[in-house]
């Protein structure tokens, strides 16, 4: 089911309004993440959209349908709560269950229904259990089976991997995936942890005070974000960030200065304080790149595959990734070096991209082309 | 036996008033039931053992089985009106009226009775049954050109039913109340995009919540309702004849009215009995001990 925002708002106090004239499409079996930090309205988005808040203005679109006042049980939404919000007294199968008793299904196919559910999920055997006798990944595969068991069009999960330890994580992301491909539902993520995000949707939509900052593929907002807050926002590590000034097309940060070219960015009327922003895999040891630096190596943080190591540059610190064999002292002096075209270059007054936008579509094509 | 000694006198000195008190309130006076139970102490205030004479004479007590009817009927509905109508107010103060200080002043509303001292409220009660033209129900009637009718006379179990239903049902309210609020926004969330009718939240996600609450404010109820008679004291005093005379107030009544302080305590002992078996019951029913057992907090 294709669903969309239009100029939604909606306020708590009279003061400000949580979320703030939203416009947000979702394509029919599309997987779209709402990712930002806690208190942005993610939630709040997704708690209109299932209808348990009704908006203050604007307009929630069902396959073209307007369903603003539509109660939650009328719009065929299935929904997974942060707590799981498992009814305590019942078993698993009951709990997976009540969906359809409450659509009157009859009690043989009920049960049939809900064992199949189960299954999907992989919880053949607890079927019995009450959710305290159940860990904390079971009781989110209950929270699961009873989203998806009346065959629901729109899947939407709120913040469901939080209390969950770093491999069930990725065991439930797995499984999430799985199921999304096997059922095709349209699914709605809310999440603050923008790597689940990036793994699981096929877009993103980063959002910040109420609104949406960009909307687009992971890739998308990975390579080309359209601004500062998306930037600092997605990567682990955070992009390595330097204040700079821009003046005409000559960028002067870290003590030196660079020519950008005047096709790909947008230049500046006079001088203009910017964020220079570059991801650390995108940082090389030695001189390879148009732009060098010497450092003095603050911390060194292996990974296994990588070692990621922050130096200190000036007063601004920097983190890159260098080959796990490469040998490296702590308070040494090293010289790295990136490429002026992997910079990001963000108006300080406005958080947006100098990045052209022509340039922008170019790239897209070119990549998918 | 020195050590031991040593260990147990701070315990002892801490415990040692509280345990007294303890006995002198709450276990002596059962026990100063039970004995006088078996005397016929009257004004005189003599203890002169009677043996099982003062329940010989409440077996051919000619009034005793309407009193024990009475009882049971004013217990029952009594008890019927405090745990579904506190329910009730529970759940429109904290479901349906969700913005708290609506529901705050909805609740002041109705604890204000519990309040005001009980002679206050049953003289409001007296009025609005008013026998004469000018009794609230009465005042009724009189729009509709009909007699006056003697409330308390001709339907004396309702009165106080009605008065203690509807003053004890505030208790219930607090504690279902403060119950429904326990539970977590997001079941009833789930519940609703689940599909679940007004109905089905209620019976599936409220009483199962309020499940010890429950049997918490019935067993309460019932031990308090059991054994109080004030406001049938002062509404009715058990009148007329016996027609509203439970047994706690003819317990009452024996001995202090007609100084069979014998009497009234074999009276008082059969209270005693049936509302230890009650509780037991209840224990049983309710499967208390598993409560009392696990300290989960679902």
């Amino acid at each position: 089911m294709k669903i969309e925002l239009k100029n939604l708002c909606k306020s708590f106090n009279k003061k400000t309004n949580a979320i703030d004239r939203m416009n947000l499409t979702v394509e029919d079996g599309e997987f779209v993440a709402l990712l930002g930090p806690s208190g942005c309205g993610k939630s709040t988005t997704m708690l209109m959209i299932a209808g348990i808040y009704k908006p203050d203005s604007g307009e929630i679109r069902f396959d073209g349908q307007l369903v603003n006042d539509w109660e939650p049980k009328d719009r065929n939404i299935g929904m997974v709560f942060q707590s799981y919000a498992l009814y305590p007294h019942m078993t698993v199968l009951e709990n997976i269950a009540f969906p359809l008793k409450q659509q009157k299904v009859p009690k043989k196919e009920r049960m049939e229904r809900a064992k199949q559910a189960a299954e999907m999920v992989r919880l053949g055997h607890v079927l019995d259990r009450k959710p305290d006798e159940l860990s904390g990944g079971q009781q989110q595969r209950v929270a699961l089976a009873r989203a998806i068991v009346k065959k629901p069009k729109v899947l939407l999960l709120d913040e469901p991997m939080s209390n969950l330890d770093a491999r069930l994580k990725i065991e439930m992301r797995e499984e999430l995936s799985r199921l999304h491909k096997e059922l095709g539902i349209t699914t709605i993520l809310v999440t603050h942890d923008q790597e689940e995000a990036m793994m699981l949707a096929d877009r993103i939509a980063v959002m910040k005070d109420g609104k949406i900052i960009q909307y687009g593929t992971p890739m998308d907002l990975y390579h080309r974000p359209s601004d500062f807050f998306v930037a600092q926002f997605i990567g682990t590590p955070p992009m390595n960030v330097f204040r700079g000034k821009l003046i005409g097309n000559h960028l002067h940060f870290l003590n030196q200065s660079a020519e950008l070219n005047n096709e790909q960015w947008n230049t500046a009327q006079g001088e203009l304080d910017v964020y220079v922003g570059i991801r650390p895999h995108e940082v090389k040891l030695g001189k390879g790149g148009d732009i060098r630096a010497k450092g003095i190596v603050q911390m060194i943080e292996p990974v296994g595959h990588a070692q990621i190591i922050r130096v200190n540059i000036g007063d601004e610190q920097l983190r890159l990734f260098a080959e796990p064999t490469a040998a490296i002292e702590y308070e040494s002096e090293i010289t790295v070096s990136f490429h002026l075209s992997s910079l990001h270059l963000f108006d300080v007054r406005t958080g947006k991209s100098l990045r052209k936008e022509i340039m922008k579509e170019s790239q897209t094509e070119e990549m998918v082309g | 036996m020195g050590s031991a000694l040593k260990k147990w006198k701070l315990p002892m000195i801490m415990l040692g008033p509280f345990v007294a008190l303890i006995f002198l309130f709450f276990f002596l006076p059962v026990v100063l039931i039970v004995i006088l139970a078996f005397t016929n102490m009257d004004s005189a205030m003599r203890w002169e053992f009677a043996g099982l004479a003062n329940f010989q004479k409440m077996l051919e007590d000619p009034n005793l089985f309407k009193i024990m009817k009475n009882t049971a009927l004013y217990v029952g509905f009594t008890l019927l009106i405090n745990v579904c109508f506190g329910f009730v107010l529970g759940i429109l103060t904290t479901y349906y009226i969700q913005k708290e200080p609506v529901s705050l002043v909805f609740r002041t509303i109705w604890m204000l009775p519990r309040m005001s001292p009980p002679v206050v409220y049953v003289l409001l009660w007296l009025w609005f049954f008013d026998p004469s033209e000018y009794g609230v129900l009465n005042s009724l009637r009189a729009l509709f050109h009909m007699e006056p009718v003697a409330w308390l006379h001709e339907h004396p179990m309702t009165a106080i039913i009605l008065a203690n239903g509807i003053i004890g049902a505030s208790f219930g309210m607090i504690i279902f109340s403060s119950a429904i609020k326990s539970i977590p926004k997001d079941l009833f969330y789930a519940a609703s995009v689940d599909g679940a009718s007004q109905w089905s939240i209620i019976k599936d996600i409220i009483i199962p919540a309020v499940r010890w609450p429950l049997m918490f404010v019935t067993i309460w109820q019932f031990l308090s309702l059991i054994t109080s008679y004030e406001y049938i004291f002062l509404l009715t005093n058990g009148g007329p004849l016996f027609e509203s005379e439970v047994l706690a107030l003819y317990s009452f009544h024996k001995a202090f009215q007609n100084f069979e302080f014998g009497y009234g305590s074999a009276i008082s002992l059969v209270l005693v009995i049936i509302a230890l078996i009650f509780s037991f019951m209840m224990w049983k029913w309710f499967g208390m001990q598993k409560m009392m057992r696990s300290s989960k907090i679902e």
